[in-house]
């Protein structure tokens, strides 16, 4: 079976009988047992499982179930909850952790007949930008093995990249779909916030994190998005609407008006990735779109406000692990000691950071100085990015302003690793959806060109994505071979 | 504004964070570096914004109070490091 396919391609021929869940499976599974070692991209895969999901749907296909997604594997995140399946966050204060549930993405799924395939690397609890802090080591890029793959959803990324698995999900809080799918040169969609659920997400910053599809193409993303997206009553923040069904025979660039704002589009890139990215946009343009210049003023503070509010919330939500109710557990004296060392020693030193910092922005004396004032400067950016979408219909920048760095180059400058998220953060602080779609190449490595649409503007972001795709040179493979 | 070394101490306390005197002067660092980068928020003028938690303009969420089917109690306890007759184990937390 050749493999460089599109999981829409894969999940036509298997409904019309060309090719069996099991032999998709099996083809996947030589990929990853030949591969994964190189790439880092799994932490857990289980051929048996993979191979018992594919012969659950080959006897659906046999009852005549109508499966959208038959036999298409697709891996999951690490920081996803699946039922009898270790979920790890790239942790050690999760190692061993067996989910008594399903993540309500993973269940939808199963039933549109996908098959979970394997649970991918990550930044530890999603905290970093390039899979370096995953307890278990880095994942790599396809495209040069010395590289990182971007994070925090590198694993899936590589996945997806490498042909491992033909499509993954991602979760996404300040770029980590968009950005790794950048750096890989495939597709990352964080939808509108609060149109996939967050059930069974293990929570970081909760008013910013969405999981969305990774995938090789725009219409790959959109059929999983299809099956993934729509109300749940389990998520008190699940947005009342049906799922994402963009309609890609309607696609087109024609009079479709970008906005270009000047922040993103400047001297904060790249030289190589600043030059793929404007003979991207005359390309767009040849094919009809109006590119207008616009400014964000707000958009240079947006790392600050990011990574004063999802350490904030992340504070939060990180206390749950204290080694009493799941992961393992480290011995003190009294239960405060405990709880102490256990987290001391579990958690690594990224999410030591933000936890120390979450915390001291919102302790006595500082509430107002740091976090109030975030919100504040949250709201204005909304508020920006509100006017311009109200005469545009997406806003078009680099995903990331740099390709794909030396794993370690940045290590040492935690800042420097922050600021490459100055792209991404401004769709999590309005909710808006955005996408990130291979646009050209910078000395031999992917850039990502993304699209920012409105809230609940889904559907026709990924429309205008698709024809984007379609007007833009493919990029190719990586060489990984 | 930066953090002394007796902040940070204090703020691994709130955080039930046990950190070794290397951590935490490396995290001394590392969190002033990340304040000089917040600086720049100071120089906005933001008196008359209100303060934004969430990017929806959510509403109270309410559900009816339907009897289901809960999680069975061998399940929720099977992650736990130490659990015993159907309970979490946990060191003494007051002493007699």
């Amino acid at each position: 079976m050749p493999i460089a396919r599109s999981a829409s391609e894969l999940a036509g021929d298997v409904r019309s009988g060309l090719i069996s869940p099991t032999e998709v499976a099996s083809a996947y599974i030589e990929r990853v047992e030949r591969f994964n070692g190189l790439l880092g991209a799994f932490l857990w895969f289980d051929p048996d499982a993979a191979l018992a999901e594919a012969r659950q749907v080959e006897s659906r296909l046999a009852r005549g179930e109508d499966l959208p997604l038959a036999g298409v594997p697709i891996a999951v995140k690490d920081n996803i909850s699946t039922r009898g399946i270790p979920t790890t966050c790239a942790s050690r204060i999760l190692e061993g952790y067996v989910p008594p549930y399903d993540a309500t993405v993973v269940e939808r799924l199963r039933l549109a007949g996908a098959i979970v395939f394997g649970k991918t690397n990550l930044d530890e609890f999603a905290m970093g930008g390039s899979t370096e802090t995953s307890a278990f080591g880095p994942s790599r890029n396809p495209w040069d093995l010395e590289r990182s793959p971007g994070g925090s959803s590198g694993g899936s990324a590589a996945a997806v990249a490498g042909l491992l698995s033909p499509a993954a999900l991602g979760s996404d809080t300040g770029g980590s779909i968009r950005m790794p799918a950048a750096l890989c040169g495939i597709v990352g969609f964080k939808p509108t916030y609060g149109r996939c659920s967050r059930y069974g997400l293990v929570a970081f910053g909760s008013s910013l994190d969405q999981i969305g599809p990774m995938a090789l193409t725009v219409e790959d993303a959109g059929r999983i998005a299809a099956a993934i997206t729509g109300h749940d009553p389990r998520d008190g923040t699940s947005l009342d609407a049906p799922p994402i069904q963009p309609a890609f025979e309607r696609a087109s660039l024609r009079g479709k008006r970008l906005a270009l704002p000047r922040e993103l589009s400047g001297e904060a890139l790249h030289p190589a990735v600043r030059s793929a990215f404007l003979q991207a946009l005359d390309t767009l343009r040849a094919e009809g779109a109006e590119v207008e210049e616009v400014s964000l003023p707000s958009v240079r503070l947006a790392v600050s406000m990011y990574y004063i509010l999802a350490p904030a919330e992340a504070s939060s939500n990180l206390a749950r692990f204290d080694g009493i109710r799941f992961g393992p557990r480290e011995g003190g004296a009294g239960h405060v000691e405990a709880v102490e060392r256990t987290r001391g020693r579990l958690f690594g030193h990224e999410v030591k950071t933000r936890i120390m910092i979450g915390t001291y922005v919102l302790s006595a004396g500082y509430y107002e100085a740091y976090y109030t004032k975030a919100q504040q400067a949250r709201a204005i950016l909304r508020e920006e990015f509100r006017r311009v979408l109200q005469r545009c219909d997406a806003v078009v920048s680099p995903s990331v302003p740099v390709p794909a760095f030396r794993i370690g180059e940045l290590s040492g400058d935690p800042v420097a690793l922050k600021m490459l998220d100055l792209c991404t953060i401004p769709a999590n602080m309005g909710g808006f959806c955005a996408i990130s779609i291979p646009c050209g190449l910078a000395e031999g490595l992917p850039v990502g060109l993304q699209l920012l649409g409105p809230p609940m503007g889904d559907e026709a972001l990924l429309e205008t994505a698709h024809a984007a795709e379609r007007a833009l040179p493919p990029i190719g493979l990586p060489p990984l071979n | 504004m930066s953090i002394s070394l007796e902040e940070v101490r204090h703020t691994a306390k709130l955080a039930r964070l046990e950190l070794s005197e290397e951590e935490m002067v490396a995290l001394q660092g590392e969190l002033n570096a990340l304040l000089g980068l917040f600086s720049e928020l100071e120089a906005m003028d933001l008196a008359d914004m209100e303060a934004q938690s969430h990017a929806l303009s959510l509403q109270n969420v309410w559900s009816e109070d339907i009897p289901a089917a809960p999680l069975e109690r061998s399940e929720a306890l099977r992650n736990s490091a130490l659990a015993r007759a159907g309970l979490f184990v946990v060191p003494t937390i007051i002493e007699d």
